[in-house]
């Protein structure tokens, strides 16, 4: 038996070292990041960390889907990675990737920049793009970009639709209180929160919120309790941003109008869905394909908005209040004409502690002129952490 | 009535093998191999209108064999695996079933985690790196010995312990990050610090092989030719026998057991600072071992606890996951279909091992048997005849064959 067991093991290893001298030779792409690039050249890597079971990964699979249509790719010239950890594992991917002879990569998670910055470092010829990422400009390589939207417009729109409905249910004598599920205690929720809570203090100025954290981007049951608490305290309106059907489902259980993420879930809250924004990626990877096209580095830090596209809002639901329509269309204009800011310091939108915002400071630079908060200006991620006065955080434990 | 006079014979019996030729097993095994994969490329198939069997085959291949890079990557898989398939082994040779190969990996991973966070800076890196692993080692290590104790002292049972000493380590370990680093989702980033720990020049490969290398063959003596090795298979074969040529049994266990929780905790060390260079826990279960512990459990199981026999069953198992994995991202199967394709991979073998050690004997045609002695021609003599008696039993007495 033991000689039989040697034999297998040798042959084994033989066999490896054979087809490793065979097949051991990599692709890596070699025209440089400003050389021109045919559209039959082009193969995109993308580097998921769930897969389409998670509304987030699935946003981004799907626009690369469309992209891959729109741009009349092949199977083989996308390849997408999914259930891929924040770790060495997305440093590995990327690199396997690189060899593979994808010339575009791009990581949609967070946790996934460092990893990869290290790739991007050992393959010059390869863009890589992340999403939601901080660091492109300190590293500041040729070939490694962040990306994000101004999703911030989004949700304030979604928040006029909710100052829509609240105004209706203020009439009816309901109090001016609404609820947010968050996920965690980060500038990406923070600025989604209070740009939703502006847009619906623009309709109803006296509205006040309060916001509880889950811990997670995806726990059905804690945002669904979660939701149900803001509820039982007071809030006749919901909205979240965590992605599991936990809140919707809440809502709809107790016909609270709801404001979802991610998507429409009209279908399974048809009472309580007033409006859905989303991140649309596929502007992102189609400006990433020309960019490589037309031998042009990419922005360093890409932000999408409602003039590209990238900045989406579904239809709305049948619990809006009337007259929702003709107002989310007013505003979306004066957002696109820049006349109207979501961010301006004036007294009458925000405060923090009775007093109104002069400054504000990413790294060296100051955020706050012209009368309003540069967000997304000049780092395409979230910045916008402040507390504003109106909104009362449940906890902060995460 | 008058019908169930004889016993009827089942339609299939089993039967223990007695005498197999090793050569026929491996044939079987083989054999057992091949098909699984030919499954799973017939399942890919169905499942994905992209993909064929040439396609499943041909990423299957350029996944695991494609770049020299990538076959570095499985043989650093596979060390890993082997490593910690090897460290349960002595335990399971002892019939001391740890299952607990995650958790005390785990804490591994938490000892070099908990050092390299807090020490990285204030002293020279290597330093770092040697307490590190003396941590890892040390909490690796009381992480096996504590179920241990217990089976020694008060008999308690080692599997529910063990199993429920892994969650205790991820509950753990999730607790130290969020008090690391309470923005973080889940993981603690080493990248910056020791990022490069572990690279022999630039390849970033080939130390946790070479390491798995060395392990594998002490292991594989240890085992072998040790007086240790013996007792332990004595005490696994016999505890009572141990006992009378005057083997100590606790002795051997806490012994076997430190030795298992020093290697996962060795395992834990490079996982973390050779390897991923973070730590994560973002959940019990959902770490930086990852599974692997269960699965080296099974990796073992399957080898006959023989660690060269090993290096051959964890190599099939990384060769299929990594892949599968490639398949899959061509295929755009989605997160878990390498899971499933490993299931189908287990299934089959472990199917295998159970054709290996039994023979199915079908209802000869023909006349039934007038007695139901006739019946017994296996080795389980005294199941047939229990079986036959009760038979009898129930024909003679007109109650009980009515109920029947």
């Amino acid at each position: 038996m033991k000689k039989t067991l040697i034999t297998i093991i040798a042959v084994v290893v033989v066999a490896s070292m054979l087809v490793a001298s065979l097949a051991g030779c990599s692709k890596v792409f070699k025209k440089g990041i400003t050389e021109k690039v045919e559209l039959s050249e082009i193969k995109i890597g993308l580097i998921c960390l769930h897969d389409k079971n998670s509304t987030y990964d699935k946003n981004f699979i799907e626009a690369m889907e469309q992209a891959q249509v729109d741009l009349g790719l092949k199977d083989d010239q996308v390849v997408i990675a999914t259930g891929i950890p924040e770790g060495d594992e997305c440093y590995q991917k990327a690199c396997e990737l690189a060899e593979a002879g994808c010339n575009i990569i791009m990581a949609d998670s967070f946790g996934h920049e460092d990893y990869m910055i290290k790739a991007a470092k050992e393959y010059p010829t390869v863009l890589f793009a992340h999403a939601t990422g901080t660091k492109a400009a300190e590293t500041n390589l040729d070939n490694f970009v962040n990306a994000f939207a101004a999703i911030y417009e989004g949700r304030y729109l979604a928040g006029v639709v909710a100052g829509m409905k609240l105004q209706e249910l203020v009439a009816a004598g309901k109090p001016a209180k609404v609820g947010y599920v968050g996920a965690y205690t980060y500038a990406e929720v923070i600025s989604g929160y209070t740009s939703w809570f502006l847009g619906v203090k623009s309709i109803v100025p006296e509205v006040t919120m309060e916001v509880t954290f889950t811990g997670s981007w995806y726990d059905e049951t804690a945002e669904n309790t979660a939701a149900n608490t803001l509820i039982d305290r007071g809030a006749v309106l919901i909205s979240q941003h965590a992605d599991s059907m936990g809140a919707p489902n809440a809502c709809e259980a107790k016909n609270v109008p709801n404001v979802s993420y991610n998507g429409s879930t009209a279908a399974a809250c048809p009472n309580t869905f007033l409006i859905s924004s989303r991140i649309n990626w596929t502007p992102y990877y189609t400006y990433l394909v020309e960019c490589r096209q037309n031998g042009v580095k990419p922005d360093k830090d890409y932000v999408g908005t409602i003039a590209t596209g990238s900045v989406q809002l579904t239809g709305l639901g049948t619990a809006v209040a009337a007259g929702t329509s003709d107002k989310l269309t007013e505003v979306k204009a004066q957002l696109a004409a820049g006349t109207l800011k979501v961010f301006s310091v004036d007294i009458a939108n925000m405060t923090v502690g009775g007093q109104p915002v002069t400054t504000a400071k990413l790294g060296s630079t100051e955020l706050v002129s012209d009368g309003y908060y540069h967000e997304s200006i000049y780092r395409s991620a979230p910045s916008f952490d402040l507390r504003i006065d109106g909104i009362t955080l449940l906890d902060e434990k995460y | 009535m008058t019908k169930q006079k004889h016993a009827k014979e089942p339609l299939m019996h089993l039967t223990r093998r007695l005498n197999f030729s090793p050569k026929y097993a491996w044939a079987i095994r083989i054999g057992a191999f091949v098909l699984s994969i030919l499954v799973c490329a017939i399942v890919t198939t169905i499942l994905s209108p992209k993909a064929n069997v040439g396609f499943f085959f041909r990423y299957l291949f350029t996944g695991t064999f494609g770049t020299t890079r990538l076959i570095w990557a499985l043989f650093r898989d596979l060390a890993i695996l082997l490593l910690l398939a090897l460290a349960v082994t002595p335990c399971f040779k002892m019939r001391y079933w740890n299952i607990g190969g995650e958790g005390q990996a785990l804490m591994g991973c938490l000892g070099a985690a908990v050092i390299v966070s807090q020490l990285y800076g204030k002293m020279a890196t290597p330093l770092v790196l040697i307490i590190a692993l003396v941590v890892a080692i040390g909490f690796g290590a009381v992480w096996a010995v504590i179920p241990a104790l217990f089976k020694a002292k008060w008999n308690t049972n080692e599997t529910l312990l063990t199993l429920m000493f892994n969650y205790i380590a991820g509950c753990l370990g999730a607790f130290f990050v969020k008090k690391a680093d309470p923005n973080t989702t889940g993981s603690l980033s080493f990248l910056d610090s020791i990022g490069n720990a572990g690279n022999i020049g630039s390849n970033q490969f080939i130390l946790i092989i070479i390491i798995a290398t060395v392990i594998t063959t002490l292991m594989a003596v240890y085992l072998k030719y040790s007086k240790h090795g013996y007792e332990i298979t004595v005490v696994g074969e016999s505890p009572n026998t141990a006992r009378y040529v005057g083997i100590h049994n606790k002795k051997v266990i806490i012994r076997t057991l430190v030795l298992c929780g020093v290697l996962c905790g060795i395992v834990g060390f490079m996982m973390v600072c050779f390897k991923d260079h973070s730590f994560k826990a973002e959940s019990a279960t959902d770490t930086t071992v990852g599974g692997l512990g269960f699965t080296a459990v099974l990796i073992s199981w399957l080898a006959h606890f023989n660690p060269l026999a090993m290096v051959l069953t964890s190599f099939l198992v990384v060769f299929i996951t990594r892949g599968a994995k490639n398949v899959g991202d061509y295929a755009r199967l989605g997160a878990n279909y390498p899971s499933m394709m490993v299931g189908i991979f287990f299934f089959f073998i472990i199917a295998t091992e159970f054709f290996i050690n039994f023979k199915i004997s079908f209802r000869q045609k023909g006349e039934l048997p007038k007695e139901p002695d006739d019946l017994i021609k296996s080795s389980e003599e005294t199941a047939d005849k229990t079986r036959a008696q009760s038979a009898d039993a129930a024909a003679a007495t007109p109650a009980s064959a009515t109920e029947a």
